[in-house]
C-alpha cells in the first residue's frame, strides 16, 4: 500500500537524521534531556506536515523561479505559529529550547521535504510524508536523547533509574556528548546496513 | 569601558561559546563541507562577510522596524502622539528570513559585478548560506542578548571567526584521516563527528576563562 510505505520510509530507509543527515543541528543542542526531544520533535512535525500541505495544494500556481521564497515564507507563518503557542502554553519549554524554535525555519529537512516531494505530490501522499518524515525525526531525537540523558544525567524523562549512587557523566549532556553519541550512532547505522549487504550478496 | 565589553563579546564568540562546537549552529557546512582545506577556508570566509552583514541588517530592522521602543520608525512615521509604539517583535523569524535569503542573493550579485575573482572563489558556497541556521542563529542571539548596534557587528564577524577556525581546523583533520585506518562502518561522517566530539572537548575547557 502506497500510503503505508510514504509513512514507513520516513522512520527507518529514509529517516531524516541517521540516514540523510539534515537537520542536524536541532538535533544535537536540544537532545539533552528527552523531555526536550520530545517538543522539539513535536513542533518540527507540527510545521513539516503543515508546510507539506500548502506546498502541495499551490504546486500549480507557483513559478518555479520565484518557489524557494514563497516556500519559506510558508515554514516561516507556521514557525511563528508554533514559536507564540508554545510560549503562550509552554512556557518552561519554550526556555529551554530557546533560540531552536524560531530557528526550524532553517531546517533543512523541512525545506527539503517541500521541494523534493510536496511540490510534485498530491495533497494526502504529501501530508502522510511530512508525518512519516516527522515522526522519524522524533524517533531519532528520542533516541540520542534517551542515551545522553540516562548517561549523563541519570534520569529518563526526569524519571532517576540508576539509584542515588550513580555518578553522571556529565559530559555527556554538554556538548561534546552529542556529538560522540551521533557519531557512534552512524556508525552503528552503517555497520548494520554494511553486515545486511554482505548477508545479502555473499 | 565600552572597548573592553566588546574584547570580551568577540573572545567569548570565538572560543567559549564557539558556534560549531558549543552552540551547534552551522553544522550541514562543517560536515560538509570541511572535506579539503581549501574549500573549507572559501566557506568560511563566506560566512564570516555574510553574518556581519546579516548582524548588521538584522540588527536594523529590528530596532527600527519591530521592537516597541519610541524609535520605531513606523510609530515615529504614522502614530505619533498617539499612544504606545507598536509591539511588531512577533514578525521577527519571517522578516529575518526574508532579509538573509535577500541579503545572501544580493551580496552574490554585487560580488558577482565588483570583484570576479572573489567570486570564483565564494560563489558556490553563497546560495548555501541562506538555510545556514548559523547566519539565522547570529542575528536572533544579538537580539536576546540585547546588543547594541557595534556589539551585533562584533558579534556577528567574530561568531563568523569562531566557525571558520572550527571548520579549518577540522578540514585539516579530516584531510590527514584519509590516510588513517578507520574501521569500514565509522568511514566519513561517523568519524567526523567522533572527531568534533573530541574538539568540542577541548574547546569546553575555554569555558574556564573569566574576565573579571
Amino acid at each position: 500500500m502506497a500510503v503505508g510505505k510514504e509513512f514507513i520510509k520516513g522512520l527507518y530507509k529514509e529517516n531524516p537524521v541517521f540516514r540523510l543527515m539534515l537537520g542536524l543541528c536541532p538535533v544535537l543542542a536540544v537532545s539533552s534531556s528527552v523531555n526536550n526531544a520530545i517538543g522539539m520533535g513535536v513542533a518540527a512535525t507540527f510545521v513539516l506536515v503543515c508546510s507539506n500541505i500548502f506546498v502541495s495544494l499551490i504546486r500549480q500556481w507557483v513559478h518555479p523561479k520565484i518557489r524557494i521564497p514563497i516556500f519559506i515564507m510558508i515554514i516561516a507563518t507556521f514557525v511563528t505559529i508554533v514559536q507564540l503557542v508554545m510560549a503562550g502554553f509552554f512556557p518552561a519549554l519554550s526556555r529551554s529550547l530557546g533560540l531552536f524554535i524560531p530557528l526550524i525555519v532553517v531546517n533543512c529537512i523541512i525545506l527539503g521535504r517541500a521541494e523534493a516531494f510536496a511540490s510534485k505530490h498530491h495533497v494526502f501522499i504529501s501530508l502522510i510524508d511530512g508525518l512519516g518524515m516527522g515522526f522519524g525525526f522524533t524517533l531519532a531525537l528520542i533516541i540520542i536523547a534517551t542515551f545522553r540523558e540516562v548517561l549523563g544525567n541519570g534520569t529518563w524523562l526526569g524519571m532517576p533509574i540508576f539509584g542515588p549512587t550513580f555518578q553522571p557523566v556529565l559530559f555527556m549532556i554538554q556538548s561534546p556528548g552529542a556529538f560522540l553519541t551521533i557519531g557512534m550512532l552512524l556508525g552503528l547505522f552503517a555497520w548494520y546496513e554494511n553486515r545486511r549487504a554482505t548477508k545479502k550478496h555473499g | 569601558m565600552e572597548f573592553q565589553s566588546l574584547i570580551i563579546i568577540a573572545v567569548g564568540s570565538i572560543f567559549v561559546t564557539n558556534f560549531v562546537l558549543h552552540q551547534f549552529l552551522g553544522l550541514c557546512p562543517y560536515i560538509g563541507v570541511s572535506k579539503q582545506l581549501d574549500s573549507a577556508v572559501g566557506m568560511g570566509m563566506a560566512v564570516i562577510f555574510v553574518m556581519s552583514m546579516a548582524s548588521v541588517v538584522t540588527w536594523i530592522i529590528n530596532y527600527f522596524l519591530l521592537a516597541p521602543t519610541s524609535s520605531n520608525l513606523l510609530f515615529q512615521l504614522f502614530m505619533k502622539g498617539q499612544g504606545n509604539p507598536p509591539d511588531l517583535t512577533y514578525l521577527r523569524t519571517i522578516s529575518f528570513i526574508l532579509v538573509i535569503a535577500t541579503l545572501v542573493q544580493f551580496v552574490e550579485m554585487v560580488i558577482q559585478k565588483v570583484s570576479p575573482g572573489l567570486y570564483r572563489a565564494l560563489g558556490i558556497y553563497l546560495p548555501l548560506i541562506t538555510t545556514n541556521c548559523a547566519v539565522m542563529g547570529v542575528s536572533l542571539l544579538n537580539i536576546n542578548e540585547e546588543y547594541n548596534f557595534i556589539q551585533s557587528l562584533i558579534n556577528g564577524f567574530s561568531s563568523g571567526i569562531g566557525f571558520t577556525l572550527a571548520l579549518v581546523l577540522m578540514a585539516g583533520l579530516r584531510e590527514k584521516l584519509e590516510l588513517a585506518n578507520v574501521p569500514k562502518a565509522m568511514k566519513g561522517a561517523p568519524i567526523a563527528f567522533i572527531m568534533a566530539g573530541c574538539m568540542s572537548l577541548a574547546f569546553l575547557g575555554f569555558t574556564g576563562l573569566s574576565f573579571n
